[in-house]
């Protein structure tokens, strides 16, 4: 598991990476209350707006930490966004991409690494 | 920018680990450990304890009430005059053009008027009533801080501390001594819920609220939840639902202006903008604030421009204030929308991020206000 400065982490499943958002971003973003996840079959480039998440004090952007196609969202945040909250690094993930070059992973931190920097 | 100013409860918001941001010049806690969203339901079911003491506290004093009532007349348009004593009513500055300089609470304490003031405004609002006042004396009292107490359960915690509490009504102002201190107490608020607001002295102003937070049923509450809070309930916040360019009619506000500072009222008019607000009044204006639900669950913040169709058109309204609310559930906004457009029921459309979706206006408050009339 990989984490960016952005305070996202990514989980290679399979050939996929799942992204989400760590614990520190969402607690510091406050409850969440609208999460507007991009159109499955959407190529994004590293560093564009995919993600909206609005909490109740304001709406934050979410960049793609890397390119590909994306091939699944979290619906369940549409119902419930503050499973974000909840469960940040599990059942509050906020999409699954198909990488167009998976080696974009190896220039984020490890879990110490980003342990470090937020503590 | 220069050092922010800190209120008499800031040693206690870190203690009781506040986020802490700055407004209006001032250090504030925008919430605690429990949440925006926790802070706000708390406050509804239970009762929250703010600090609002960066407000400013004013007492306008002249030979005798009647004298500082009619001097302050000639900057606000409401009936000052015929405000019985402990009580209090809503008001506002205006300026020449009619706009709304600041809004503010008044109170008759028989010898003077005393007066609250929003924090970002304070300054400039002593400066103008002080260049445009004679005869009277405006001082701002900084040597008390400003607590607020709201929900239903704010008259069961107040009462244990002095039972003359439970016996004001909604807008009765007091002096009653709690926890030793003589405070200034008025059972008022910015949440939609009944409560009160209480001036002590800074030198009390701890102990006072470490003695109402140490009631099981009191959180303290930060200045997240108060904006939602006060979203909820309709309530303006000066600097986005009102400036000086807005007009009270146009903030759908004609409800504070009394019958007798209207045409053809015994003291009509004389005040700054009259001939501008006064003819309002009579002939309508093109533009309304108004309530707005957005559909779905994306907020709508300030700022938002609203259209008439999902396609196209010219823009005819903006979001002023908007967020989640916690009560209802789902996004509320307010907004200024044009004449016409602004019954109760009408579809607009709020474009977010490129996107059109459709808010309907909708009656304020959001929620039914819980005062003890």
């Amino acid at each position: 598991m990989k984490f960016t400065e952005e305070h996202e982490w990514l989980r290679p499943e399979d050939d996929l990476i799942v992204v989400g958002i760590t614990e520190h971003a969402t607690t510091q973003l406050g409850d969440i209350v609208f999460v507007e996840l991009p159109e499955v079959g959407t190529t994004v480039t590293k560093d564009e707006e995919v993600v909206v998440i609005e909490s109740v004090k304001a709406a934050s952007d979410i960049m793609s930490p890397i390119d590909g196609e994306i091939v699944e969202v979290n619906s369940a945040l549409a119902d419930n966004p503050a499973l974000a909250n909840e469960d940040a690094i599990g059942a509050g993930w906020f999409f699954k991409i198909k990488p167009s070059d998976a080696s974009q992973m190896d220039s984020y931190m490890d879990e110490a690494t980003y342990n470090a920097l937020i503590s | 920018m220069s050092e922010l100013l800190q209120t008499p409860l800031h040693h206690l918001h870190v203690a009781l680990g506040a986020k802490m941001v700055p407004f209006a010049g001032y250090s504030m806690p925008v919430q605690y450990l429990m949440g925006v969203m926790q802070e706000h339901i708390h406050t509804r079911t239970k009762a929250g304890l703010f600090d609002v003491s960066h407000m400013g506290q004013v007492i306008i004093k002249g030979a005798d009430y009647p004298t500082a009532a009619m001097a302050l007349e000639t900057l606000i348009p409401v009936d000052i005059l015929g405000l019985k004593p402990d009580r209090q009513r809503y008001g506002f500055l205006t300026n020449d053009t009619g706009g709304i300089l600041d809004d503010l609470m008044l109170a008759n304490r028989g010898d003077h008027i005393f007066m609250v003031v929003n924090a970002g405004c304070k300054i400039t609002d002593l400066a103008h009533m002080k260049a445009k006042l004679s005869g009277v004396q405006i001082t701002e009292i900084t040597d008390r801080a400003l607590l607020a107490l709201q929900g239903p359960s704010a008259q069961a915690v107040l009462s244990e501390l002095n039972p003359m509490a439970a016996n004001m009504r909604f807008m009765d102002v007091t002096s009653l001594s709690l926890a030793g201190s003589e405070c200034w107490v008025s059972r008022s608020g910015y949440t939609g819920e009944d409560g009160y607001e209480i001036s002590v002295p800074t030198a009390q102003a701890e102990a006072l609220a470490k003695r109402l937070l140490s009631h099981a049923d009191v959180e303290p509450i930060g200045l997240g939840a108060r904006d939602s809070l006060r979203l909820e309930a309709g309530l303006c916040l000066y600097g986005q639902d009102l400036d000086d360019s807005l007009n009270p009619v146009e903030a759908s506000l004609t409800w504070a202006i009394q019958k007798v500072r209207r045409t053809d009222g015994a003291r009509a008019g004389g005040f700054p903008g009259s001939e501008i607000i006064l003819p309002a009044l009579d002939q309508g204006v093109t533009r309304h604030r108004v309530g707005l639900k957005p559909e779905g669950r994306a907020p709508m913040r300030h700022d938002v421009p609203l259209f008439q169709s999902e396609n196209g058109g010219e823009q005819i309204g903006i979001i002023t204030s908007g967020g989640f609310g916690p009560s209802i559930g789902g996004p509320v906004a307010m907004g200024l929308v044009a004449d016409g457009l602004h019954q109760p029921g009408t579809v607009l459309y709020g474009e977010l991020r490129g996107k059109r979706l459709p808010v309907t206006v909708t009656s304020l408050p959001f929620l039914p206000a819980n005062f003890k009339r």
